[in-house]
């Protein structure tokens, strides 16, 4: 093990981080406002990631622009979703049940995307992705920082959004208390189809950089989702705070652990750090204590 | 009530399992038969827990996959012969699932509801790249088990006794616990975890206990499986398809049923492994089972025995109000609010 392996290890996981984050605060944000767990979040990421490679490679549309088309494209799809299924949920099992209804989205999308795109890997291409420059003598490419600057200022417009409008106050309202929320004329359910939909839009722009970073096909969507809970879990759930610092510090762990002993084990600590964790704190990092009421 | 009612289809039930094989002799058939049996051993297993105390475990696959690979390492470590002896192996596979479930479950049920959820999840895939990185697992390569040297007509059925051994074991166990005092604070969890508490419920206790003893069939389940197989892999035995089929099995019959888990198990893998025969493209039976799991779940959200057991109680109840003198419920309702 090298110093410089290592400082490679520790910017890459910081840069992929981001990008994490950012397909895991849709996730918090969907479960701290609906109380819904969406299995279907890996698959929607895979969605994007098939969306951007399209445009490029079928209308050469670039990767970053292309966002501008798949970014509302998911956004509308995950309103219809809501609207759809989601939304008719009630009852005492209505996170369970919400499992399996977004479970049972997620086997629909694949065996679609499987259907048109065919189970080959594919990965997206650009002269960023390709292209790389030297910083503290280690190799970069262009993509790992542009995806880490798209990812922060689209976390930063998603905290003006929640802190700074008015919009955003009524869906920390309805965060923080369902019923006092409505009891104040918030319209809890409009709050959540708009919830969802951004929850399901950020993972265009994540599902971009992680298909430019990565080789996917639609059944790479069982590996993300399961690191995007990890990281909300470990946040503690509905804690978009939580999500943004696990995502970085838990992918940063993950590459300084392929470096420092083996790419084997890195994946298995990344889910051996949530079972320590959560022993020790059971609401995870940030979480509310009042997240223990069932 | 409905099963109250009718107490004489469960032996009625019974004798159509046992004659099945009988009748039906293509081996098709017996195999698609002997892998719905494992299932709907699993499924009611899952629910004798997850089902009874509203607690979603969605990995479970860590019990099936460790009784899949105690049969096959067992099996081969002693240079067993395949035969009837291997069925030994089984209950093995149950009693260290048993045992792998107590460091588990002390781990997940620390947390609540939502968070277990999850945490199940991690503590499955923690599983599964064990067996994929541990040298002894044979890893990705995976295990081949001795297969007996039966004829093929043969083949299958002594699987499928087995099998069937485990259904009634797990449900005996299911209906016991349903009956017992034990499965009463199950149930009080699931309604109101800090009420039964303050009640004097030793709740950790009783969860610990209750997802240790879903281990028990599960682990034998996998057991079978992976004998039936002749040959393991990490990804099959850990299948995350796995923990979701049993949890929608049980959701799809009804949960917290005794009737519901065995039968969505039968409706649900006997036609997973028909679609599977009839769509030669895995992509199109995706679709086809994912708008099928949908309907079912918007459409009977508190699944079928829930489902039906309300109709059969409306049009018992009707049925007794006409005697009285044709006059319902709702239409009393209706009148008074007119």
């Amino acid at each position: 093990m090298n110093g410089t392996a290592l400082t490679h290890a520790v910017i890459d996981g910081i840069l992929t981080g981001a990008v994490y984050a950012l397909m895991a605060t849709g996730l918090t944000l969907i479960f701290g406002v609906m109380n819904i767990i969406n299995i279907a979040q890996g698959i929607f990421v895979i969605l994007g990631a098939y969306l951007s490679y399209a445009l490029s490679v079928h209308l050469g549309i670039d990767l970053f622009v292309g966002l501008l088309i798949t970014i509302p494209t998911l956004f509308i799809v995950g309103i219809c979703v809501e609207r759809a299924f989601i939304g008719r949920l009630k009852g005492p099992e209505k996170t369970a049940m919400s499992i399996l209804v977004t479970y049972a989205i997620s086997l629909i999308i694949e065996g679609t995307l499987n259907l048109v795109f065919g189970v080959n890997y594919v990965q997206l291409h650009s002269w960023y992705v390709s292209k790389s420059f030297k910083v503290f003598g280690i190799y970069l490419p262009y993509i790992y920082v542009f995806g880490f600057i798209m990812a922060v200022v689209l976390l930063g417009a998603l905290y003006v959004m929640l802190y700074r409008t008015r919009f955003g106050a009524s869906v920390r309202a309805s965060l923080a208390d369902h019923t006092a929320a409505a009891l104040v004329g918030i319209d809890v359910r409009r709050v959540s189809t708009i919830c969802f939909g951004i929850g399901v839009a950020v993972t265009a722009a994540g599902g971009m950089v992680y298909g430019a970073t990565n080789a996917f096909n639609a059944s790479t969507s069982y590996d993300l989702i399961s690191r995007l809970l990890t990281i909300v879990v470990l946040g503690g759930l509905g804690s978009l705070g939580g999500a943004l610092v696990a995502g970085i510090v838990m992918v940063t762990l993950e590459d300084v652990v392929s470096v420092a002993w083996s790419p084997v084990w890195s994946t298995m600590v990344f889910f051996v750090v949530l079972v320590v964790v959560l022993s020790v704190r059971p609401q995870g990092l940030f979480g509310k204590q009042s997240a223990r009421v069932a | 009530m409905i099963l109250k009612r009718k107490n004489w289809a469960w032996p009625v039930a019974l004798l159509a399992l046992v004659a099945f094989p009988l009748v039906f002799q293509n081996p098709a058939v017996t195999s698609i038969a002997v892998f719905t049996l494992i299932f709907m051993a699993a499924a009611t297993s899952w629910n004798l827990f997850s089902g009874y105390s509203g607690y979603i475990a969605l990995g479970d696959g860590v019990f099936f996959g460790t009784g899949a690979y105690a049969m096959a390492l067992v099996s081969t470590h002693l240079n067993m012969q395949g035969g009837y002896a291997m069925f030994a192996l089984v209950p093995l596979g149950g009693i260290l699932a048993m045992l792998v479930a107590v460091p588990v479950g002390l781990i997940c049920l620390r947390v609540r509801r939502h968070t277990f959820v999850v945490i199940t999840i991690a503590i499955f895939f923690v599983f599964q790249l064990a067996a994929i990185n541990f040298g002894f697992t044979g890893g990705t390569a995976g295990i081949q088990i001795p297969s007996p040297s039966w004829s093929a007509s043969f083949y299958n059925l002594p699987f499928y006794y087995v099998g069937l051994a485990l259904v009634i074991v797990s449900t005996l166990l299911s209906a016991g616990i349903r009956r017992s005092r034990f499965g009463l604070q199950l149930l009080a969890i699931r309604d109101d975890e800090d009420r039964a508490l303050g009640l004097g419920t030793k709740v950790a206790a009783v969860k610990l206990t209750g997802f240790v003893i879903s281990a028990f069939t599960i682990g034998m389940a996998g057991g079978l499986y992976a004998y039936f197989l002749g040959q393991i892999y990490p990804q099959f035995a850990f299948d995350p398809l796995f923990d979701i089929s049993i949890a929608l099995m049980a959701f799809l019959g009804g949960l917290g049923t005794l009737l519901g888990p065995l039968l969505g198990a039968l409706i649900l893998e006997s036609l997973q492994q028909w679609l599977t025969l009839q769509f030669s493209s895995g992509s199109l039976y995706l679709v086809f089972y994912g708008v099928l799991f949908l309907a079912v779940i918007l459409l009977m959200p508190q699944g079928i025995v829930t489902f039906f057991g309300d109709v059969w109680t409306k049009r018992n109840r009707g049925v007794e109000e006409k005697k009285l003198g044709g006059v319902t419920v709702e239409e009393v309702v209706g009148t008074r609010r007119a």
